[in-house]
């Protein structure tokens, strides 16, 4: 299953063999570049560029297309995450239920900006729109677990649980 | 004797406790010997009541909620596995809801009352008997029923489905293919995801006759990132129906193949948009396409495509088992059949409310959501999604129909209605639609891509007061320039919240300079 990893800790570090044995798997599916960037974003928690020209190689595509498609889409990672992952939703249902004054709190409390990891690696803290949680706002999801209607103080309780 | 218990394994009911509810469950059945299965089912989309938990009596399904894991104890040790009436929890039936008794169910008929991972529950209520209809038509009749039925494009454009299949149906190719957008990013929106999660063989049933109606002899459901319960879901449906022969080479002994195979996004907002979603199902950048071609004529991998959204197909089991006058029945005006809406935001009762398309904003916010839930006085309502307007009180009483919210300037969109109370700042919301369309932009045309930073920066001039009459101006010069020079809705659409803001509110963007100064 494709870009469905809960748990953000790479599986392993990156291994261009095992890489391409991924790309090797994948690559007669039709549209088969989306599933091989799910699968390698899932089994090592990020893309290594150096995977693009084997990728091109195999499926008969130019470096640019292939860099091309890594780099528009969001999950993708250029490179590790933090050991947990928290997504913030910053969208209208959860800004209407005070979803910036969590965002805010979330990065103050843990002193990272959106989008960054803090510098001992434990935490990233990123933006997502819509969970589809809309009706039990504000939401978040810490590891792929998703919460509802989150409060300051919940937030504090969740992220203490994972504190090193 | 087990006793039967419902407990929903829906993404919200999740967010809001449903596991541990589960595990408290199990440890209380364990330590007090008691033999309860218990079944994951979809949501009734009564969010304010989740995790609502039902135990099947004698009586028929008995409902609690909202229960929390510490509750079960308490739950236990009353008598509410036979229905306890005295529990403070105590909901009665849950069909007897008036939220839900108010309602007009056909899409959402089954969602929250079977098991979404047992095809033989689906079936027993009154799942495939669209599909066995379909089975025994040719597929001009399929497409002549979902024509007549006044079906129209649920994702937010509103095109009449069965032309688009007609299209399809006309045209001769080697391969056809039906795509199924499930790429549900508008804010306030989670019908998509209710149903996908909570009755997952309904979207596979629908797509299977698009199939059939056009010839097509594969389908592919590209389905957002966000939603990894949906897309589980759906693996396991898929599973089941080839296995029972409702996919795969032989259709329900018809001899017509079907396959279905499941793509995942990967957090692009554009990709909701038609031809974008095909170019990424192609494996490709999410790329707005020129139209034309239309994807109904060159559209995935250069074939003719069907290409709806999931509550299009959802809607289509039910026309084929009952008729197409049966779904024509409901509605007004040019929007026949009925519309999952979804109630959310700073809302009391927040869920899903499907109704006959004509209800009016109002009575979906004041009869089903009971006001804000803060509390404080309702300020601005959004339908529609993030490129949906904002509505005042003064228009709430417009009713939900395609036509009648494009005459208030606005639009129906995905269903969606994100409800504010007085502590919106209507010019922050009109810089988030900017901001939003400048993060989501595919980069394909100008007014979007730069049209949308421009539009932050020029809302950010005029909310600190800078220069505020000629920055106006630029603002709405700069609204039509992306409204009629985009090529798609994201950089077309994006002005309707801003319009719309300056249009209703226009005093928030008009605060007294020294309070600007000040912050």
């Amino acid at each position: 299953m494709s870009g469905l990893a809960a748990a953000n800790f790479p599986s392993r570090s990156w291994d261009n063999d095992a890489a391409l044995s991924i790309v090797q798997q994948k690559k007669s599916l039709d549209g088969a570049l989306m599933p091989i960037l799910h699968a390698l974003n899932d089994e090592f928690g990020y893309v290594d560029a150096s995977v693009v020209p084997l990728i091109a190689e195999e499926l008969n595509l130019s470096r640019a297309e292939v860099h091309g498609v890594l780099t528009f889409y969001h999950d993708f990672r250029k490179a590790p995450a933090g050991r947990h992952v928290i997504k913030i939703c910053r969208a209208e249902a959860c800004q209407s239920m005070a979803g910036r004054d969590l965002e805010a709190h979330v990065t103050r409390h843990l002193r990272v900006a959106m989008g960054e990891t803090t510098p001992d690696k434990a935490f990233t803290v990123e933006a997502v729109y819509c969970l589809g949680l809309c009706a039990c706002s504000p939401a978040m999801s810490i590891d792929g677990k998703l919460h509802g209607r989150v409060t300051p103080q919940r937030f504090d309780a969740l992220i203490a649980e994972k504190r090193p | 004797m087990s006793t039967v218990l419902y407990l929903p394994g829906d993404s919200a009911a999740l967010a809001l406790g449903a596991d541990e509810v589960e595990h408290a469950l199990k440890v209380e059945a364990l330590a007090r010997k008691l033999d309860l299965t218990i079944i994951r089912n979809g949501s009734r989309g009564l969010f304010w009541l989740e995790p609502m938990l039902e135990v099947v009596t004698p009586a028929g399904r008995i409902a609690y909620g909202p229960v929390t894991a510490s509750d079960i104890p308490g739950l236990l040790a009353d008598n509410f596995l036979h229905g306890d009436k005295n529990h403070p929890l105590y909901l009665g039936k849950p069909e007897e809801i008036p939220y839900l008794k108010n309602q007009e169910r056909l899409t959402f008929a089954r969602c929250g009352i079977i098991d979404p991972t047992d095809i033989e529950d689906y079936i027993a209520h009154e799942g495939y008997r669209g599909l066995k209809n379909a089975i025994g038509l040719p597929g001009a009749a399929i497409v002549e029923a979902v024509t007549e039925s006044g079906l129209r494009g649920r994702g937010g454009a509103g095109f009449p489905t069965g032309i688009k299949w007609k299209t399809v149906l006309g045209c001769a190719a080697d391969q056809k293919y039906i795509v199924c957008n499930a790429d549900e990013g508008d804010s306030g929106t989670f019908a998509d995801r209710m149903i996908m999660e909570g009755d997952p063989f309904l979207l596979v049933e629908g797509m299977t006759i698009a199939g059939l109606a056009v010839g097509a002899t594969k389908g592919f459901i590209y389905i957002r990132s966000e939603y990894p319960d949906a897309y589980r879901q759906l693996e396991k449906a898929i599973i089941a129906a080839n296995r029972k022969g409702y996919l795969g080479p032989d259709v329900m002994g018809s001899g017509k193949a079907f396959d279905l195979e499941l793509r995942l996004g990967a957090g692009a907002y554009i990709c909701g948009e038609e031809t974008s979603l095909l170019e990424s199902l192609e494996g490709k950048r999410g790329m707005v396409r020129a139209k034309p071609p239309l994807p109904a004529i060159k559209g995935l991998f250069g074939k003719p495509t069907v290409i709806n959204n999931v509550l299009s197909f959802v809607a289509v089991p039910t026309i084929l088992d009952k008729g197409a006058a049966f779904y024509k029945d409901f509605g007004m005006g040019r929007s026949r059949g009925t519309m999952p809406l979804q109630l959310a935001g700073n809302i009391r009762h927040g869920g899903l409310v499907e109704k006959a398309f004509g209800i009016t904003l109002r009575q979906v916010i004041e009869q089903f959501g009971g006001g804000t839930a803060t509390g404080r006085p309702l300020r601005a309502v959004q339908v529609g999604g993030p490129l949906g307007a904002y509505f005042p009180d003064a228009l709430l009483d417009t009713p939900l129909d395609y036509e009648a919210m494009a005459a208030a300037k606005g639009m129906l969109g995905h269903g969606g209605i994100v409800v504010f109370d007085d502590s919106v700042d209507l010019s922050l919301q009109a810089r988030f639609a900017m901001e939003f369309c400048a993060i989501e932009s595919c980069g394909k045309c100008t007014p979007c891509r730069i049209g949308s930073t421009r539009g932050v920066e020029v809302i950010d001039r005029i909310r600190h007061g800078e220069n505020r009459e000629k920055n106006m101006e630029l603002l709405a010069d700069l609204c039509d320039t992306m409204l009629d020079g985009s090529l798609c809705a994201l950089g077309g659409l994006t002005p309707f919240p801003v319009q719309s803001a300056i249009r209703h509110f226009p005093e928030d963007f008009n605060r007294p300079q020294s309070r600007a100064a000040a912050e």
